[in-house]
């Protein structure tokens, strides 16, 4: 539309000039280097392909400069040969960074973080592939695409993420523009001084551009045509709209232009934009902000300004705003609305808020209803959302009651594979709750998930299928499905050659798996103890907890004891018992338990562990209630071999117990009242658990809830009472009576114990008489 | 107009007519009346708009300032090209203006642009048509500099036999490409939002046909 704008024919030459002498001396030296490469013989084409690929990427920027600091100080042919092998490596372990995002929390909001990564990389990916075929020439502002393709990439799903606002990377200016940026200037000022004639055909003839190309995105943007476009949202001109948001749509692919976007005010006007009676206004709004939600910042934007809510409605395709009654020319199709409405609530889902949001304006109805569609372009942003969402508890209940599930198995058989892996991902997600895990069995999700594990070629797919197949295997009707379906045998052969993104998920599937007899003999006959072992020595939290609880599983077979210990196993395990993070420590700890029980030689192989029984002992003082509860445990195990138990003793196990003793972590009270009970028998342990004050706090632990509680109590008080001052101390501590109500209890062990004991303090009672009388 | 000639004129028209029913037919035959005002029926003379009027009701009704587009818009209308729009041309022209087809209006935009009528809308009848559309700037030498460009991007963007003009069928494809050109040279078409006005104006009350066909 008109507009009074000054045509500032100055203001597009930016000589602005960011003093970051690092990043202009990389492009230079990068020109040079492609250029200096490009002269090098036929074998150097190699060479030259993978630095243009590698110069989107990050991990490699600083290593680059070296390298090519190096080219350029002339040394010989061979080192520079030596790098495609360099680049190569450091490819692979930039493959397995994002993974190390795969975080299992308590509430697994990380989780995601790594298949977001490499969701990320494709939408990056997608402006990647479009750099390769610039000419060298670009190279300089292919460099500040590559910073800002980094940004998205290293941007993850959670609330956790940093939202960096990097400095805006004006274009430099120099003589080098290319020529589209001259002609899109002109277009701007058209789009300026124009009526709406003129704008429709200025707009138009700017979408002839490559507007995926960055120079014309940038080159849009420097010319003040972001204004201008966003401007013409503002309008009341339906063609104009539609003209500019579809420029927008397309060069809202780039990292820097959506922060440009959302700092000019645009989203708010595209929230607007979607209560328009226009379909086509509608769908291209949503589909933009789909574009530009795909940041921190902007997410929330469109939650503050009423967008989410808005979005949920354009869900709800039966229900027809005020519609002409002959739709124009320029009208799409109600489908085509939700579609775009899904588009932009998947982008927006990533956040927590969002997800909330999403959830209370009754979102969920209308995708479960969306979800019964069978065309691919609408069930994945579907799909894409509710895995998105389903990360939070709220939405799993809302989830199973609009049987959502049935249509997710259903379009497991979709040839699609990014639906595919959507929905694995969704299963995945929703899994944590037991009647999912009973739903999709029923609907008969198993079978699909286990097919598609022999197709690896997908990556993440095969994380998200995975992932399915390990929260599924929580539930042993499950398991025995998949048993059936050899799925088995087909997990073993993915613990090799696999992303750790898969690894983490067909070991944590494998642990469940062989919580059941049968199956620990197949992972046994199919060789899979070795490869598990080998997984021993990782850096991978999350897969180091799933292979130490595999590892634990197996070893419950004095066979597979073998093979574990014959591979070094337990002492991995045991090294394990250092890691930095609890959870690696505990898992560690319960794994030895089994290990310890079922090894030839348990105590001497225990022993030969050098400093290993300091460890443990030491690991007493941790303050992680699961790390303190596996080590007791594990300590129970290793106090049956009579020399260890002297040398733990040695190294203060005693003092140590009895400073845990006041708790109410029923677990805790369990493996320690086990642990104390087994310490008792050794020399004066007993005398000096009572001079430790553990025996009262012991007593209480009678008054909890948990029969395994009062078993382990039970015993360990048995033990103790062979003690007289220990007896006294029971007995002042109300420990009869406790007891006395034990007595009848239908577990006969505690029965046992709980009558040992009381007898022992009666008969120092019956002796403390007899010796009055005498 | 007493009721039957009406009710007969509706069901000629409607016949004829492919977009509206013979509700909408009757209230446009009686929107024209009303418009055409209490002038006596002379033999011999027919009853019509004339340009004036005609533009006065593009103005108006559908927002639309463009004088020579307007023209063209009236002479769309009327096809016997007598200066005066009748009834049927009324309905007739109205059925496409409003819910024409995409073919149907593409035909039509096609025919406004086209000032001589020749088959091909040439570089001067576009810069004619473009040449009051971009702000003059007090600085620009050449004010007219602007408006070439645009026809030269215009033509660029349509010409796909590039023979330096449009034909139809470079017309048609380039509408087929990108919707929003269907009316490049000019807004001959209302926008959505007067349309929406008008027929929710003229058209209410269905139950006032009823009352009137069948009395």
């Amino acid at each position: 539309m008109s507009q009074q704008g000054k045509t500032d024919e100055e203001e597009h030459i930016d000589y602005e000039r960011k003093g970051e002498v690092y990043k202009d001396l990389v492009t230079f030296l990068k020109e040079k280097s492609a250029k200096f490469s490009e002269n090098m013989s036929k074998q150097e084409i190699r060479i030259s392909e993978e630095q243009q690929k590698n110069q989107t990427d990050e991990v490699l920027k600083k290593e680059q400069t070296d390298v090519v600091h190096k080219a350029m100080s002339g040394i010989d042919k061979s080192k520079l040969e030596k790098n495609p092998v360099n680049f190569g490596k450091n490819q692979m372990t930039r493959r397995l960074e994002p993974s190390l995002n795969w975080r299992i929390t308590v509430n697994g909001k990380d989780r995601k973080s790594s298949v977001k990564d490499s969701q990320e990389e494709k939408h990056g990916g997608k402006l990647e592939k479009t750099r390769a075929s610039i000419s060298p020439g670009r190279t300089q502002l292919l460099r500040k695409s590559a910073d800002k393709a980094e940004e998205t990439i290293s941007e993850s799903s959670s609330e956790s993420e940093e939202d960096e606002e990097p400095p805006d990377h004006r274009q430099e200016a120099n003589a080098d523009l290319p020529s589209e940026y001259w002609q899109i200037q002109k277009l701007v000022k058209y789009l300026k001084g124009g009526n709406q004639t003129a704008t429709v055909i200025a707009l138009c003839s700017m979408r002839d551009f490559n507007l995926a190309q960055e120079t014309c995105q940038l080159a849009i943007r420097d010319v003040g045509g972001l204004e201008v476009l966003i401007n013409l949202l503002d309008t009341d001109e339906v063609k104009c709209k539609i003209g500019s948001l579809k420029i927008l749509k397309e060069i809202s692919h780039n990292p820097q232009i959506r922060r440009n976007i959302v700092d000019l005010g645009g989203l708010p006007i595209m929230v607007n934009i979607l209560s328009s009676p226009y379909k086509t206004l509608k769908c291209l709004a949503a589909e933009t902000i789909a574009n530009v939600a795909k940041f921190k910042r902007a997410r929330r934007v469109v939650r503050q300004h009423g967008g989410i809510t808005r979005l949920v409605a354009l869900l709800d395709c039966a229900q027809n705003s005020a519609e002409p009654a002959q739709s124009s020319v320029y009208e799409t199709r109600d489908v085509e609305v939700a579609r775009c409405g899904a588009l932009a609530l998947w982008s927006c889902s990533k956040s927590y808020s969002n997800k909330e949001a999403i959830r209370k304006a009754g979102g969920i109805p209308l995708l479960a209803r969306l979800l019964k569609t069978s065309h691919e372009n609408m069930l994945i942003p579907v799909v894409g959302t509710l895995q998105e969402c389903a990360s939070e508890e709220n939405y799993r209940a809302a989830i199973k009651a609009e049987r959502i599930i049935e249509n997710l198995v259903k379009n497991l058989n979709s040839q699609n594979e990014q639906l595919q892996e959507h929905c694995a991902m969704a299963i995945y997600q929703c899994a944590e709750d037991e009647e999912t895990r009973d739903l999709v069995r029923l609907h008969g999700g198993l079978k699909p998930l286990a097919s598609l594990l022999n197709n690896t070629d997908n990556k993440e797919r095969l994380a998200a299928v995975t992932g399915a197949i390990w929260k599924c295997s929580i539930s042993k009707e499950n398991v025995t499905k998949f048993r059936e379906y050899r799925a088995i045998e087909t997990l073993v052969g993915l613990l090799t050659d696999q992303p750790e993104e898969v690894l983490v998920n067909v070991v944590g599937a494998l642990g469940e798996c062989c919580q059941d007899y049968e199956n620990r003999v197949i992972v046994r006959k199919c060789g899979g103890i070795q490869p598990l072992v080998s997984l021993l020595v990782g850096i991978n939290q999350a897969l180091l907890v799933n292979v130490t609880k595999a590892v634990g599983a197996c070893a419950v077979e004095p066979e597979s004891m073998v093979i574990i210990d014959r591979l070094d196993g337990v002492r991995l395990l045991w090294s394990l018992l250092k890691n930095p993070h609890p959870d690696v420590k505990a898992s560690a700890a319960w794994a030895l338990c089994p290990c310890i029980q079922n090894a030839k030689d348990a105590g001497e192989m225990v022993r030969s562990f050098v400093g290993g029984l300091e460890l443990v002992v030491n690991l007493l003082k941790s303050d992680n209630k699961e790390v303190l509860s596996s080590v007791c445990a594990a300590i129970t195990n290793i106090a049956k071999d009579q020399e260890n138990l002297a040398v733990i003793t040695d190294h203060g196990v005693v003092p140590l117990l009895s400073k845990l003793a006041n708790t109410n972590n029923d677990k805790l009270r369990r493996h320690l009242a086990e642990a104390i009970s087994r310490c008792c028998m050794w020399g004066r342990n007993r005398v000096a658990f009572g001079e430790h004050k553990a025996v009262a706090p012991l007593v209480r632990y009678l008054k909890s809830s948990d029969t395994n509680v009062h078993r382990a109590t039970a015993q360990a008080l048995f033990q103790l009472s062979e003690d007289p001052d220990n007896c006294i101390t029971m007995h002042e501590n109300g420990a009869v009576k406790l007891l006395l109500d034990m007595v009848g209890s239908p577990d006969q062990e505690l029965q046992e114990a709980a009558a040992g004991c009381i007898s022992n303090i009666r008969r120092l009672a019956l002796a403390t008489e007899k010796a009055r009388y005498n | 107009m007493n009721r039957k000639k009406l009710q007969k004129l509706t069901e000629t028209l409607t016949k004829n007519c492919k977009h509206f029913n013979k509700f909408e037919v009757n209230c446009l035959i009686k929107l024209f009346y009303n418009l055409v005002g209490d002038a006596a029926e002379r033999p011999g003379v027919p009853i019509g708009l004339d340009r004036n009027a005609f533009r006065n009701i593009l103005h108006m009704t559908f927002g639309m300032t463009d004088d020579m587009i307007m023209d063209r818009v009236f002479r769309g209308f009327n096809k016997d090209n007598d200066g005066n729009i009748k009834v049927t041309e009324w309905v007739n022209g109205l059925s496409l203006f409003l819910r024409g087809s995409l073919e149907e209006k593409m035909k039509y935009c096609f025919e406004v642009f086209d000032l001589n009528g020749d088959g091909f809308i040439s570089k001067e009848e576009m810069f004619h048509m473009l040449k009051n559309s971009l702000l003059k700037q007090p600085s620009e030498e050449d004010p007219d500099e602007g408006i070439k460009d645009l026809v030269e991007i215009a033509l660029k963007k349509m010409d796909y036999d590039h023979d330096g003009k449009l034909s139809f069928a470079d017309y048609e494809k380039a509408v087929r490409e990108e919707a929003l050109l269907l009316e490049a040279f000019g807004p001959c078409l209302p926008d959505p939002k007067s349309q929406m006005e008008f027929e929710a104006q003229v058209f209410k009350d269905p139950n006032d046909f009823h009352d009137n066909m069948n009395p």
